[in-house]
């Protein structure tokens, strides 16, 4: 199976090479024939390794000695376990499926061969992120991601918005890798190695500085999970094409940091401290981010902050421990919000490149597959039985619930409020864009987009309905065995767990959330705007994301612009240069000047010299000056 | 043999290609040079494969009376920690030779002389197991470089040239104080090898530490004695600055790991703190000036001190992580600092400006030297997978060991080094085309694409295995670190 193993992330990585490097010779339809062929070898030997796993086979074991220093052996290493095998089989196929829907969607592109370039050089690298057995190749393909989410963002690279987005993505998740590697280090440090096995041994046998290692660990998912105060990159994320937001910032690379406390649970069993911290940003975070999405007008922004809260929803999922159902949530959301996005992107190809939903309206005549998919995406997003989001959200809800540490009150206050808020922003996207009135120029009616468009929409929309009935078997059965940190929860089957589910108060409030929309935005639409003015500075505040990126902006960019300069001019310039530099010589000129007067170069003041220091000479000896 | 020949080869080549005679001549100087420097890798190449990497002690050694009067010899060798410099260097000399095939149009011959011999002398530098052929070796390589900024530099080149000069040599004599005292103390020996092993009382280490440390500090540069980095590199042509940033600032850094660190151990010991907040202020301080630049080579300049500040602040935490992260970062600086500059370089030769308001979506019109590019500044910011991440990751977890702090300190360098980076190459590369003369670039010539391309193979390797470059190192770190804990008197 070993090379079965390798052969996953390296096939991808073969197809990015390809199209990348060789991307002009081989043409467009080679590029993509040859990386969709990668990604669907490793989708496939993905399955494979799914199936033998659940037979009970695994692995964990170094694939190359990466280089060693002291007596610690840094490696490249696979850990094949159930959670792993989870995490490669929904990279591979939401892959697969941007892989598809890519062609239709980038066929006008110039820069098609490098677009597919990048999302296999992407799949590779999380791949290698959610193999990896130990911290070094973690933080490898965390940064590797990273990278392909830069390229990509800034994938149009003549556009200043895009340019601008990218650069602050790398840069708030660099803040996120800063605490992230301080993290590791602490780990190397008093634990000795950053293989996996080895640390959770050592630190549940002595958790030393455990509470900071698990913060520490935590400042990093925050960035790349876009985390409450570091989410600030994610909206701006879509300056990039839709289908990697759909990829890299909604199903998979913002999630790397849900997998990555999951990875670590038994590390952060050990800190109660940690987990209360995690569950008050991911409160926050699923909360206040759900109320943004109700104000913005850009279908993909909608999306983007939808993103922001259910990824909050997750990490409230790891501060109570529930994480099988962080790991299911981000399964199942992985797959509706994938719809969500690639239908989004589907209505923008269709509206000829209009992303403003006030511009839209009726278009579920133009675009009926668009639209049934999208619809699945929605309710499975408001968390209405039987679709997929309602299991996880369910499970999570009553994990904080049940959680008992401090914050966690808090945080179920924020996941029961957000399911409302939830359902009302993602049925407001429906309503505005495909019902009532058309808003759009009716000379250029939308259009419905090709099969390599909505074949992955129905592909993924399948998912979107079905995942959720694993819920019995992955968050509350045993499949996640010693992969994670499980606590042992009841479980009544899933035809009770569904009636039970429906008689509880987040149900009525999803179901509240869609009436309310239907109400603003189909009966009395005139209310919206009412609303937004009757509330004044509140709606301007989350309209404007509560002036976090102007704070930012504002405190760390010009701030570190103006202490640069005033350390190179004052510091650089006028202390060292001027003061001690050119002072210095400046010293040494003066010197010499009044050295110089000695040696005018007229004799008879040589002459008086000689005599005077004789005399002088003369009088020292007689006087005995010098005693020795 | 192999040593002697390693400095003698490109020395001999480049008296040749002088005595060659003028411009007239200019193919025939190049190609010499460029047989010279090959020839000048090639025989480096037998000291990496036939390294005994079990062994802490000198390899290759090669040992002649030069003045027996002074008991002053010509002794040669190379440890775990010297021998890939040599490499380093061999490796950077062709690239040098070719990327000014065309560029350098007026007396070819000296300035392709002064690279060879510059090169030589270098390798000098690293293989010398004498204090004084150290000596000689390491101020004779201020001469090329002086005639190589004062006669083909850019506008202000005498300034800068003579800035350069002054401050090296005015560490340098306080090096040579230095270096006497030990050979009296030593009763008459100028071994290195010898001086390791002299007692020292504390103070007396004290005094030494500070005579060498102006010399070292000088040349690494730290913080505050860099200010004449930027100026040199501002006027420097582009090869002097690729031999400046990859191999010159080594220089410095190499002598704490061969004269302070052993030598005085003690005085290294106590003075630590010192040199940990000079390398701090360098990471921190100097990352914050990079990013208000507003010359691409100046900013790289500065983000070179930077880098080397990981690298002092490695060696003065003492344990086996720090010391080989400074060693691996210096190599990996070689590279990625090269790279950065013979990237300006391509631009220069272009647009005549190194300013980075006159650039703007160069990747539009040259986007294979983008994608390249972007590789060098990922690698400088720190990235997996780019040798920029070995050194600075070794060194952080060397940090953690000894303090929480001194590594939360020096890993801002995450976030200050992506800033300035790639808020450069963001204004440089990406947008749209800024103006004609954007418009009218031209991507890379197949001779730029060999230099950036052979840059570019060596940073993804050591990115993705560095272990080969680690494995030669352990014996001889280990043995340092094993004598430095040890109380010298």
């Amino acid at each position: 199976m070993k090379s079965l193993y390798l052969l996953v992330p390296l096939a991808p990585l073969a197809g990015a090479i390809v199209a990348g490097l060789f991307g002009k010779a081989i043409g467009r339809a080679w590029s993509h024939r040859v990386t969709i062929l990668g990604v669907l070898v490793s989708f496939i030997l993905s399955v494979v390794i799914f199936l033998d796993v659940l037979k009970g086979n695994g692995w964990n074991g170094a694939i190359y000695t990466w280089a060693v220093i002291g007596d610690t052996p840094l490696q490249i290493g696979f850990l094949i376990d159930r959670l792993t095998v989870l995490m490669m089989i929904v990279v591979t196929f939401v892959s697969l499926m941007v892989h598809v829907y890519t062609i239709g969607y980038m066929a006008e592109d110039p820069g098609y061969q490098r677009f597919f370039s990048y999302i296999s050089l992407f799949t590779f690298s999380m791949l290698m992120l959610v193999m990896a057995n130990n911290f070094l190749q973690l933080f490898f393909g965390w940064e590797a991601v990273g990278l392909v989410s830069y390229l990509l963002i800034g994938f149009w690279y003549t556009r200043p918005t895009a340019i601008y987005a990218n650069l602050k993505a790398f840069l708030v998740n660099r803040v996120g890798d800063f605490g992230f590697l301080l993290g590791i280090a602490l780990i190397l440090a008093n634990y000795g190695s950053l293989d996996y096995g080895i640390v959770f041994a050592k630190a549940i046998a002595n958790p030393l500085d455990i509470t900071l290692i698990c913060l520490l660990l935590f400042v990093g998912a925050m960035g790349k999970s876009a985390q409450f105060p570091l989410h600030v990159w994610l909206p701006d994320s879509m300056e990039g094409p839709t289908p990697i937001s759909a990829l890299i910032h909604a199903a998979t690379m913002v999630t790397a940091g849900i997998f990555m406390v999951a990875r670590m649970s038994p590390l952060f069993e050990l800190s109660e401290t940690a987990r209360s911290v995690v569950l008050v940003i991911g409160g926050i975070t699923a909360l206040f981010m759900g109320l943004v999405a109700l104000t913005q007008f850009d279908i993909k922004r909608v999306v983007a902050y939808s993103t922001l809260s259910q990824l909050g929803y997750m990490t409230v999922a790891l501060g109570a421990s529930a994480y099988p159902a962080a790991m299911f949530h981000l399964m199942t959301h992985a797959f509706f919000k994938a719809v969500l996005f690639l239908a989004a992107g589907s209505v923008i190809i269709g509206m000829h490149h209009e992303q403003d939903m006030r511009r839209m309206g009726g278009l579920k005549k133009f675009m009926p597959w668009t639209y049934w998919t999208l619809l699945i995406g929605a309710i499975a997003s408001a968390g209405i039985p039987p679709l997929a989001g309602f299991y996880s959200k369910d499970a999570i809800i009553e994990a904080a619930h049940h959680a008992q540490i401090p914050g966690a009150g808090f945080a179920y206050f924020c996941v029961l409020a957000c399911v409302f808020v939830t359902a009302a922003y993602t049925f407001r996207l429906v309503f505005m864009a495909f019902h009532g009135e058309p808003r759009f120029d009716p000379a250029h009616p939308p259009h419905e987009s090709p099969a390599v468009v909505t074949v992955p929409l129905v592909l993924l929309a399948i998912p979107s309905v079905c995942a959720g009935w694993l819920v019995g078997y992955v968050v509350f059965g045993d499949y996640f065995l010693e992969s994670l940190y499980r606590e042992p929860e009841e479980f009544h089957g899933l035809v009770s767990y569904t009636l039970h589910g429906m008689t509880a108060v987040p149900f009525w409030l999803a179901l509240a959330g869609i009436a309310t929309a239907w109400y603003l935005y189909r009966v009395r639409t005139d209310l919206p705007k009412k609303i937004a003015i009757g509330l004044g500075p509140l709606y301007a505040l989350v309209e404007r994301k509560y002036g976090f990126d102007e704070l930012y902006s504002w405190l760390f960019a010009r701030g570190a612009r103006a202490i640069g300069t005033g350390l190179w001019k004052g510091g650089d310039q006028r202390v060292i240069d001027g003061l001690m530099v050119n002072g210095s010589a400046r010293l040494v000129g003066w010197f010499s000047g009044v050295v110089r007067l000695l040696q005018s170069g007229l004799i008879y003041w040589y002459a008086f010299m000689m005599i005077f220091g004789v005399c002088a000479i003369y009088a020292l000896v007689k006087y005995r000056v010098f005693t020795g | 043999m192999l040593l002697s020949l390693a400095i003698w080869v490109p020395i001999a080549a480049g008296l040749l290609v002088l005595a060659c005679g003028d411009d007239r001549k200019a193919p025939l100087q190049r190609t010499l040079a460029l047989v010279g420097a090959l020839g000048g890798f090639l025989v480096t190449l037998p000291l990496w494969a036939g390294f005994a990497a079990h062994s802490a002690g000198m390899q290759f050694v090669e040992r002649l009376n030069w003045i027996p009067r002074f008991n002053i010899s010509y002794h040669l060798g190379v440890d775990g920690i010297s021998m890939l410099f040599i490499l380093l260097n061999s490796f950077i000399t062709p690239l040098v030779v070719i990327a000014g095939w065309t560029v350098i149009e007026k007396r070819v011959g000296q300035y392709l002389g002064a690279f060879l011999i510059m090169s030589g002398l270098l390798n000098g530098v690293f293989s010398a197991l004498d204090g004084m052929l150290f000596y000689v070796f390491f101020e004779a390589t201020l001469i090329p470089m002086f005639i190589i900024i004062g006669v083909w530099g850019g506008a202000n080149r005498v300034y800068a040239a003579v800035k350069f000069f002054l401050y090296t040599f005015f560490g340098s004599v306080l090096m040579l104080v230095s270096l006497l005292y030990l050979y009296n103390k030593s009763g008459g020996s100028f071994e290195i090898q010898d001086w390791w092993r002299l007692p020292l009382a504390l103070d007396v280490q004290h005094w030494l530490f500070f005579g060498l440390l102006f010399a070292f500090a000088v040349k690494v540069p730290m913080w505050p004695v860099h200010t004449w980095l930027p100026d040199a590199h501002v006027e420097a042509p582009t090869g002097g600055s690729v031999v400046l940033a990859a191999i010159m600032l080594k220089l410095g850094a190499y002598g704490f790991v061969r004269f302070t660190l052993p030598i005085l151990p003690d005085a290294s010991r106590d003075l630590a703190w010192l040199m940990i907040a000079l390398s701090l202020v360098a990471v921190v301080y100097i990352g914050l000036v990079a990013l208000v630049q507003t010359d691409m080579k100046k900013l790289i300049a500065y983000s070179s001190i930077s880098h080397m500040g990981f690298v002092t602040l490695g060696f003065f935490i003492f344990n086996s992580y720090g010391v080989e992260g400074a060693l691996i970062q210096m190599i990996s600086h070689g590279f990625v600092s090269a790279a950065m500059f013979f990237c300006v370089g391509v631009m220069y030769d272009r647009m005549h400006s190194r300013n980075i308001a006159d650039y703007g979506g160069v990747v539009n019109t040259m986007p294979k030297f983008a994608a390249l590019m972007m590789l060098f500044a990922m690698a400088n910011c720190g990235l997996p997978a780019t040798s920029g991440f070995v050194g600075e990751f070794m060194v952080i977890m060397g940090a953690m060991r000894a303090d929480f702090w001194l590594a939360f300190a020096a890993a801002t360098t995450l976030i200050f080094g992506a800033a300035y980076t790639l808020w450069m190459y963001k204004r440089v590369i990406f947008g749209a085309v800024a103006n004609d003369r954007v418009a009218s670039l031209q991507d890379l010539n197949s001779r730029e694409t060999l230099v950036l391309g052979a840059l570019a193979i060596a940073v993804l390797c050591m990115g993705i295995y560095p272990a080969p470059f680690t494995d030669v190192m352990h014996a001889s770190v280990n043995e340092l670190l094993r004598h430095v804990a040890l109380p010298k008197f």
